[in-house]
């Protein structure tokens, strides 16, 4: 087996797996949380700025306007468990849970057990600081789409090779 | 193609490699502070290139880097030194692998490939700044900044503060066309860094490979290095063979491998097209293709298995094609394993620019037959071609498409690139022909890049569609207010 130290190919991130994106249009492990932008249900202008802090499980959720979200109050609210759900969707529950440094009680870890593992901390609610720049980081992450291809080469995504998903 | 040659021991590989190592050593523990061990690997790479151009510039680098007191000039020295040695152990393998595929090797275009290692790089560091504009200018020494903020805080020091501070100087250089190179870098890059902090609780630490992407994109910051000059135009009759896929979280490439008949009845020579876009996270597998497809015709072409006739297409001197739909259009349909049987054996090698020379680049286009495939306990795939082993890369096969490893596994013939890392050669399959029922039955791994008509292929589309066409709708709301 190559050496993977020695590997100008090693894989370092295993690849995002597809999801489907209508609720939760952005999900991130990054800055020390687990943060993202949760579409409202009811108001289609209208997104929730979610996060939760890796280690203390440090939660907070408000709108894009700034108002925080009534759901939650001293507890998750639906849009971090959607969050969550979705994190464990993307990146799967182990990296998931890694990142989040939460212990999983029993067997392979699962959104159910990461949610379980983070409730049984008794997680603070934070104040709404973080959600100016995660939803920055949403609004570049959107700039993407609006980059023009090119058709000049790329020699360094040479090493960038796809990453098969293990079977 | 001669398998024998390429187990052959290279004289010197192991030196050069063994500097590499020792300078890669000296990246995880940073230069901030350095330790007697660093100076003993800053060393060994300053004596491996005493004999170059770049001799006195690394020595003087390697002596300041030692003390603690690099400048950004002494670590783009010592990133040049690296990738200095790394084209020299580039170029002794290709001259194995230019004897084992038994194919004519083309000259640089600019035929500067003769020049004693270390000349280019050593005028790429010493040049001065060329015309160039201002913005340009300051964000690649922003990006300079950056990569020298990680070299002093070493791998084992990253943390979230030093890595987001890519974000910024990426941003600033996607939407530049001629900086897309060195942001696609540093973007793919900054991701990994990103996902590995901190660094002080890593448990293994892809030292070669966070190297060479340090020291490429390092190099790329110097005024002129990043670009492909176009020095000529084709017109002619393009043989497609395979699609190689290439991707990060935030940008994918796909490449095309094909045989250019030039019209002018002078010799066939391997060329690529590549056409690349920069993308959220969340497009992946068939979304990729979807959206690639619209910017090169030529991957609908692969998929359908048909040539392309083109006319003035430009092409840099080592066989790149800067694709335009204007100067092509659809040819005659054209079997990828005939072209493969036929043409490619005597069609020219593409030359590589002397500053991309590294073994990471190696990606030659061979065919084999006859050879037995064998998966090995853990699943590890094998052809023994000709009597000797060569390592079947299924990892690069990419998701979206029809080609699998287990086709691999049962196929009796292979298009593929032959490729070098972590000290072994290797091929990765681009399309596999097969005995399915009596009938030969080819697969590629691009074989969605033009649209997929399978029913796992129409059904991976439409859930792409879908994720793009919500990323977009939310785009148009919340992004231009």
């Amino acid at each position: 087996l190559p050496d993977w130290e020695k590997s100008s190919t090693a894989r370092v991130i295993p690849p995002a797996r597809p999801r489907k994106l209508a609720k939760v249009p952005f999900v991130e492990l990054a800055d020390g949380r687990l943060q993202g932008v949760v579409s409202s249900g009811s108001d289609i202008e209208r997104v929730y700025v979610s996060s939760v802090a890796a280690g203390t499980c440090t939660f907070a959720c408000s709108t894009n306007n700034n108002r925080p979200c009534g759901g939650a109050r001293g507890s998750f609210c639906n849009h971090i468990l959607a969050l969550i759900n979705e994190a464990v969707l993307q990146y799967g529950a182990e990296r998931t849970a890694r990142y989040l440094r939460v212990e999983v009680a029993d067997g392979a870890p699962s959104a159910q057990g990461i949610i379980a593992g983070m409730r049984a901390a008794h997680p603070p609610q934070g104040d709404a600081t973080a959600a100016a720049p995660v939803f920055s980081r949403f609004l570049r992450h959107l700039a993407y789409l609006d980059l023009a291809p090119v058709t000049v080469p790329l020699p360094e995504m040479q090493w960038f090779p796809p990453t098969r998903a293990e079977a | 193609m001669r398998a024998d040659l390429l187990a052959a021991a290279i004289a010197g590989l192991g030196e050069a490699l063994a500097a590499v190592d020792a300078f890669d050593q000296v990246l995880i523990a940073g230069l901030l502070r350095p330790q007697p061990a660093q100076a003993a690997g800053l060393t060994q790479l300053a004596d491996a290139v005493a004999g170059t151009p770049l001799a006195s510039r690394v020595a003087e680098a390697a002596e300041k880097a030692a003390a603690g007191a690099a400048s950004e000039d002494h670590l783009a020295a010592l990133a040049a030194a690296r990738t200095a040695l790394l084209g020299s152990v580039h170029d002794a393998l290709m001259t194995q692998v230019t004897e084992a595929v038994g194919r004519a090797r083309g000259e640089h275009a600019e035929d500067n490939v003769t020049v004693p290692d270390g000349t280019v790089l050593a005028s790429a560091v010493l040049a001065s700044t060329r015309p160039a504009g201002r913005q340009a200018a300051n964000v690649r020494a922003a990006g300079r900044s950056w990569l020298s903020d990680l070299a002093r805080c070493g791998w084992r020091g990253l943390d979230n503060d030093v890595v987001s501070a890519s974000a910024q100087v990426v941003s600033a250089m996607l939407p530049d066309p001629d900086l897309r190179r060195l942001a696609t870098v540093l973007d793919g890059f900054a991701a990994e860094l990103a996902a590995s902090c901190p660094g002080a609780t890593l448990e293994r630490i892809p030292a070669r490979r966070w190297a060479d992407l340090w020291s490429r994109a390092m190099l790329l910051t110097l005024p002129g290095a990043a670009g492909s000059p176009v020095t000529g135009t084709v017109t002619g009759r393009l043989l497609p063979l395979g699609v190689d896929l290439q991707e990060h979280a935030t940008a994918a490439q796909a490449q095309v491998h094909a045989v250019l008949e030039p019209a002018d009845g002078t010799a066939a020579r391997l060329v690529r097209a590549s056409v690349s876009a920069p993308k959220p996270d969340t497009v992946v597998e068939a979304g990729v293709w979807q959206l690639l497809r619209p910017h090169m015709s030529l991957l609908a072409a692969a998929s359908e298995g048909r040539s392309m006739d083109l006319a003035g297409m430009p092409v840099t001197g080592e066989g790149d094609l800067i694709w335009s739909d204007e100067r092509a259009r659809a040819g005659k349909p054209a079997d990828p394993f005939a072209t493969a049987r036929v043409a490619l054996p005597t069609a020219a090698d593409a030359a590589t620019a002397p500053l991309d020379r590294h073994p990471a680049r190696i990606a030659v286009p061979v065919f084999l037959e006859g050879y037995a495939a064998r998966k090995d306990k853990d699943d590890a795939l094998t052809f023994t071609v000709a009597g000797h082993p060569l390592i079947v890369d299924t990892g690069r096969i990419p998701a979206a498409g029809p080609l699998t490893p287990e086709a691999v596994a049962a196929s009796g013939a292979c298009i593929g690139l032959l490729r070098w890392d972590a000290g072994s050669f290797s091929v990765q399959p681009l399309a596999v022909e097969a005995t399915v029922r009596k009938k030969a039955v080819a697969v590629h791994a691009g074989g969605w890049a033009g649209g997929a008509s399978d029913t796992a292929g129409v059904k991976a589309e439409k859930a792409a569609a879908d994720a793009a066409s919500v990323l977009r709708e939310r785009a148009g709301r919340l992004l231009r207010k």
